[in-house]
C-alpha cells in the first residue's frame, strides 16, 4: 500500500537518445494507473524505471514516501508481471512463486501459507507441482500474477501482461485483473498499447506520446474532453474524425473562435439522415464508400471533396446503400475543437 | 506411394547397415585379436571368431601389464580417467564462468576479453607446446595430474558454446530474478545453471573424449610409467625393438580403453535427451 510520485523524471540513454522527457505523475494509494501510448512512446521504459530495471537520469521516483532512485529493484518492494511471464522454466509453479520469498529468508511455513492463499485466489491450486511448459498461456499468466501477489508488495507493475493471450482470454483476464486489484487494494501501474484495456482498467489513465505525458485523468474524462488531437485520436475506438477547420467551413459550422484550427467529431456522435437543424453544429453531405457490419453496430465510411474520409457509427445493422449520398450531422456540444497544431483544446 | 516409401526405407537401412559394418569391423577384429594367443594373431591368418584366451589376456593386462610396459593397464585406465574427468570438469567450470562474465557483466574491455578468448581457438596445445612445457616444468608439475590437466582446461570452444546459449536466455528471467531478490551469484546458481544442464552434458561428452584421447601432451610431461595414460600405454606396447609385439595384449588394452568413452556417451545421452525434453527457455 503506497503512493507513487514521479517528479520530472527523465531518461537519457548513453547514445543521447531522450526516451523520457520529463514526466510528473502522482498515483494515490490503491489506485490503478494505466500508462497507454503507441509503441516507442516510453511507457515501458517509465515502468522499468519505477521497477529499478532502468536507471533514472534525472528527477525523483518516490514509492510510499521513500525516494527509490538509487535503490535496487528487490528492495523497492514492488512486484512485476512481465509480458512473456518470465517464469523460471526449470522450477515448479510452487517454486516459481516461492523463490522470491525464499530469497528474502522467509520461513517455509509462511511461504506455504502465502502460496496457498495466492493459489486459491487465482485458482491455480491444482497445478502447483507442474512446470511452466505444461501450462497454457492463460495459466502461465495466472502463475506470473501469483508470483507477484505472494510478495504482498507496495506496488504491482504490469508490463503488457495480456498481449500474448488470445482475444477471448484477454477480455476474461482483464476483468480478473481488475477484480483482483480491487480486492487486494494494491497500488498498480499497468502498461498497455491497447486503448480498450486502458479504458476499462484504469482509475487514472496516462496517455503518453514521444516520451511525454499528453494527458492524465479519469478514462471517461479523457474520452469526453481530450486535451490534444493525439489523445482524441488515441482514446476511443473507432478513432475520432479530425478535420482542418477550413475544410468544414461550408458544413454549417459557425461562430468558432479565431484560433480554432482542427475540428473533431467521434463516429458515434454523427447521426445519419438528420438535417443540420441545430445551430452551429456540423452537417456533412457524404457519399458512402464502404460499410462494415459487425452486428451490434455498423461503421459507415463516407467522403466528400472537402473532408476526406469520415467514419460514422450507426447502431444495429441498418446502413445506407453503397454509393448513396447521406447527410451526417453532429450537435455543437459534441464537437471537439483544437488549435491548428493540435496541442491545445478550445472549449466552445 | 506406400511401396515407394518402403523401398526407400529398405535402401536407407541397407546403406546404414553397411556403414555400421564398415565401422564396426575393425572394432570386432580388435576384440577377436584380444581373445587369441600371441602365435595365432602373429601367423598372418587371424581367425574372425573369438578364441579361448579372453580371460587370460584380460587378467594379464589388468594386473601385471605386458613385457614392454610393466605397468598394469588398470593403473593406466585410472590415470586416463582422472585426467579426462579433470579436463572435462575443469573446462566446463572455467568456460561457464567466463561466458557468464562476458554475457552478463558490463566491464571495460568486455568485447576485447571475448575476442582474446576467441583467438585462443587458433592456438592448440601443439602450437604452444614449448612455452607450456617450460611453465609446467618450472612449476614442478611434471609427472603430476595437475600438470596433465591444467594446461588443457582453458577452452574457447566451451566459452563460445555457453555464450551462445546464455544469449538465448530471455533478459526477463534476469530481471525477474533481480526483482525476486536474487543477486548475480544466485541468478547463476538457481536459474542459469539448471537451464544449462543440456549444454553442460554435451560439453562434458565432447571434452571427456578429448581428454581421454590426449596423446602428445601426456607423453611429453609424464616420465614415470606409473603416470602413463592408457593411450600412451597402447603405443608403448607396440614399440618393441628386440621382442615380438604382444598384439593380443595390446588389443585387449585397446578394447578396455574404448569402454569408458562408450559408457560416457551412452550414459550422458540419456541425460542429454532428458535435458532436452525437460528444459525450455
Amino acid at each position: 500500500m503506497a503512493n507513487v510520485n514521479l517528479t520530472d523524471v527523465k531518461k537519457v540513454y548513453a547514445g543521447g537518445v531522450e526516451a523520457i522527457k520529463g514526466v510528473s505523475l502522482s498515483i494515490g494509494d490503491g489506485e490503478f494507473c494505466v500508462l497507454v501510448g503507441p509503441s516507442g512512446c516510453g511507457k515501458s521504459t517509465l515502468l522499468r524505471m519505477i521497477a529499478g530495471l532502468e536507471t533514472t537520469t534525472a528527477g525523483k521516483i518516490d514509492i510510499g514516501g521513500q525516494v527509490v532512485n538509487e535503490i535496487e529493484p528487490a528492495k523497492r518492494d514492488i512486484a512485476m508481471v512481465f509480458q512473456n511471464y518470465a517464469l523460471y522454466p526449470h522450477m515448479s509453479v510452487y517454486n516459481n512463486m516461492a523463490y522470491g520469498l525464499r530469497n528474502r529468508g522467509m520461513s517455509e511455513a509462511e511461504i506455504k501459507t502465502r502460496v496457498g492463499e495466492a493459489a486459491q485466489i487465482l485458482e491455480i491450486g491444482s497445478f502447483l507441482d507442474r512446470k511452466p511448459r505444461q501450462l497454457s498461456g492463460g495459466q502461465r499468466q495466472r502463475v506470473a500474477m501469483g508470483r507477484a501477489i505472494v510478495r504482498h508488495p507496495k506496488v504491482f507493475l504490469f508490463d503488457e501482461p495480456l498481449s500474448n493471450l488470445d482475444a477471448k482470454l484477454r477480455i476474461a483476464m482483464r476483468v480478473e485483473i481488475r477484480k483482483l486489484q480491487r480486492r487486494l487494494k494494491t497500488t498498480s501501474i499497468y502498461v498497455t498499447h491497447d486503448q480498450l484495456e486502458a479504458m476499462t482498467l484504469a482509475d487514472i489513465l496516462v496517455v503518453m506520446n514521444g516520451g511525454r505525458v499528453e494527458q492524465i485523468g479519469k478514462p471517461i474524462e479523457l474520452y469526453r474532453k481530450p486535451l490534444t488531437t493525439f489523445v482524441a485520436s488515441f482514446i476511443g475506438a473507432p478513432p475520432m474524425n479530425l478535420f482542418p477547420v477550413e475544410r468544414v467551413a461550408k458544413a454549417g459550422l459557425n461562430g468558432l473562435p479565431g484560433n480554432a484550427g482542427i475540428v473533431g467529431v467521434r463516429p458515434e456522435d454523427l447521426v445519419l439522415g438528420v438535417g443540420s437543424a441545430n445551430s452551429g453544429g456540423l452537417g456533412l453531405d457524404l457519399t458512402v464508400d464502404a460499410i462494415e457490419r459487425i452486428g451490434a453496430e455498423t461503421f459507415v465510411y463516407g467522403s466528400n471533396g472537402d473532408t476526406g474520409e469520415v467514419m460514422v457509427r450507426v447502431p444495429g445493422d441498418d446502413a445506407p446503400a453503397l454509393g448513396a449520398t447521406v447527410h451526417a450531422a453532429a450537435v455543437r456540444g459534441k464537437l471537439h475543437v483544437f488549435t491548428g497544431d493540435g496541442r491545445t483544446r478550445i472549449e466552445l | 506411394m506406400v511401396e515407394n516409401r518402403s523401398f526407400g526405407d529398405v535402401l536407407a537401412y541397407a546403406i546404414l547397415s553397411l556403414a555400421v559394418l564398415i565401422i564396426a569391423f575393425p572394432v570386432w577384429l580388435a576384440f577377436v585379436a584380444s581373445t587369441h594367443e600371441a602365435a595365432t594373431v602373429m601367423n598372418g591368418n587371424m581367425p574372425l571368431t573369438p578364441g579361448g584366451h579372453l580371460w587370460e589376456n584380460y587378467t594379464r593386462v589388468l594386473t601385471s601389464g605386458t613385457t614392454q610396459s610393466s605397468e598394469p593397464v588398470g593403473r593406466m585406465l585410472t590415470n586416463s580417467l582422472i585426467s579426462a574427468v579433470g579436463i572435462a570438469v575443469g573446462k566446463i567450470f572455467i568456460s561457464i564462468l567466463s561466458a557468464y562474465a562476458v554475457v552478463y557483466f558490463r566491464f571495460p574491455f568486455r568485447k576485447t576479453a571475448f575476442w582474446i578468448i576467441f583467438m585462443t581457438l587458433m592456438l592448440p596445445v601443439e602450437v604452444r607446446i614449448y612455452p607450456t612445457y617450460k611453465v609446467v616444468a618450472d612449476l614442478k608439475l611434471l609427472d603430476t595430474y595437475t600438470g596433465i590437466i591444467l594446461p588443457l582446461i582453458a577452452s574457447a570452444t566451451g566459452t563460445l558454446l555457453f555464450r551462445q546459449f546464455f544469449m538465448t536466455v530471455p533478459d526477463e528471467l534476469l530481471e525477474a530474478s533481480k526483482i525476486d531478490g536474487a543477486g548475480p551469484f544466485r541468478f547463476f546458481k538457481d536459474t542459469l545453471l539448471p537451464l544449462s544442464t543440456t549444454t553442460i552434458a554435451a560439453l562434458f561428452v565432447i571434452q571427456f573424449i578429448y581428454g581421454w584421447n590426449q596423446y602428445l601432451w601426456p607423453l611429453l610431461i609424464t616420465t614415470q610409467d606409473s603416470m602413463q595414460t592408457v593411450v600412451i600405454g597402447i603405443r608403448k606396447m607396440l614399440t618393441s625393438t628386440d621382442t615380438k609385439a604382444e598384439w593380443q595384449l595390446a588389443m585387449a588394452t585397446a578394447v578396455l580403453a574404448m569402454l569408458p568413452p562408450v559408457a560416457i556417451v551412452v550414459f550422458m545421452q540419456r541425460l542429454f535427451v532428458r535435458g532436452l525434453v525437460e528444459t525450455e527457455k
